[in-house]
């Protein structure tokens, strides 16, 4: 298998408009992936299947990470009138990371399955935020395997895929409004507590007994 | 009116049988109590392993797995019941002709189970509808079932036919419907049927000087 930097390249050279960069991953498995603009990936997508050196006719996994905004504090060097003399001071200054959410499928390629596999191409989109801007376009006209993955990051991220035939929740009902697996989801409280509870659940016990004696 | 056992032994050595008609009319009931085909989730493979060769529900007149809810007595929850299941659940309880069981089979049907505190399961079916048995373990052996139904057996048996105790059916007062759990927003409307589930409410339910026992 081709290294992403490699894979990019081949992109690049067919698709020179195309709004492709490498998202690096600093651990010791140094698995990078492809960053795709939204704007572009159906045409890589379609791309990085068609390519007869490449054939990643197999996206064997879909799935959604939530990104949620961060609040970051930097110092910052300020000129000001200290006593009446200008000097340098540090200031900490924060600001707010705009979250987003991010959807990661995993190629491979069955026409070339007996190559050395070094593991997945991995491809991922970014929405521009985590309300309003959340649509992305749907590779499932490009590998059809994604399309209940597809539904299930919809249902549970809250991204909305344009293009995708047939997009409804699949796991939770019509009628539900929530995306579970967000990092902000509020669980509703319908459980009892058990007669020992522990961590989270004591917390949640504990909260109810206030509340239940206030 | 019970029998005196040694009168009853009695005369059945002088070839006289001696009987009630609730002793004769629980006893039929109790040897012929047919389940709902349907399983929930794992649970439903023990369930089925008790139907076969090995364990052989028919011993206890139980093999007549129906699958039509019009000709069943008895619900085996036999798994996790997630709240997008939980309305279909109690609609099939409600089309169920009286008289009918419940056996509540392994964690997740009793209290949720490992999934307790999911967002998506429900915390025990005897939130939505009365359970007659309830059988711990994860999956309870097809042992524990086989006991589960003998202690059915054993509940059935002993019903009195009159008085306050008497079977469901036997009741023109008593209560048929439940109410199907209407799929809402964030949860299941409402959370819990409190005719059944009279313990402590969800917080956010609680209305101010509602005791929370």
């Amino acid at each position: 298998m081709k290294t992403a930097e490699e894979i990019l390249a081949r992109i690049k050279t067919a698709l020179p408009e195309a709004g492709v960069e490498v998202a690096p991953n600093p651990s010791p498995s140094a698995q990078h992936s492809l960053l795709l603009s939204p704007a572009s990936a159906v045409a890589v997508a379609s791309f990085l299947r068609d390519d007869a050196e490449l054939s990643l006719d197999y996206c064997s996994n879909a799935t959604g990470v939530d990104w949620p905004g961060k609040e970051i504090t930097e110092k910052v060097k300020v000129a000001k009138l200290v006593e009446g003399v200008e000097t340098l001071v540090e200031e900490a200054v924060k600001r707010v990371e705009p979250g987003y959410l991010e959807a990661v499928y995993h190629l491979y390629s069955v026409k070339h399955a007996r190559r050395e596999i070094a593991g997945p191409v991995v491809l991922r989109m970014r929405t521009g935020n985590r309300t309003d801007q959340v649509t992305l376009p749907s590779l499932t006209p490009v590998w059809r395997s994604v399309e209940f993955q597809e539904r299930e990051i919809f249902d549970l991220f809250g991204i909305v895929f344009a293009g995708h035939p047939d997009l409804r929740r699949i796991l939770m009902w019509d009628e539900y409004e929530d995306h579970p697996m967000r990092k902000d989801y509020i669980d509703p409280d319908d459980y009892e507590y058990e007669p020992t509870p522990h961590d989270e659940v004591l917390k949640r016990a504990e909260m109810r007994k206030t509340e239940a004696t206030v | 009116m019970a029998v005196e056992p040694d009168l009853k032994i009695e005369l059945g050595k002088q070839g006289v049988f001696v009987t009630t008609v609730s002793e004769i009319y629980n006893w039929g009931r109790k040897n012929s109590v047919w389940p709902m085909q349907f399983g929930l989730a794992c649970c439903a493979i023990e369930m089925i392993a008790t139907t076969m060769a090995r364990y052989d529900l028919a011993r206890f007149g139980a093999e007549v797995f129906r699958p039509s809810p019009r000709q069943a007595d008895l619900m085996i929850i036999s798994g996790t019941i997630t709240k997008k299941m939980a309305p279909q659940v109690v609609r099939l309880y409600n089309q169920m002709a009286e008289p009918r069981y419940v056996i509540a089979m392994g964690a997740c049907a009793i209290s949720g189970g490992p999934f307790k505190q999911g967002y998506n399961v429900l915390k025990g079916i005897d939130r939505y509808i009365p359970v007659d048995v309830h059988i711990p373990g994860c999956p309870p052996r097809p042992e524990a079932l086989i006991h589960a139904f003998m202690t059915l057996q054993a509940k059935i048996d002993a019903q009195p036919l009159t008085g306050a105790d008497r079977p469901r059916h036997l009741d023109a007062e008593a209560q048929g419907l439940f109410p199907v759990p209407e799929q809402g927003a964030h949860d299941l409307v409402p959370p819990v049927n409190r005719l059944v589930w009279p313990l402590p409410a969800p917080a956010a339910a609680l209305k101010p000087g509602e005791n929370c026992g």
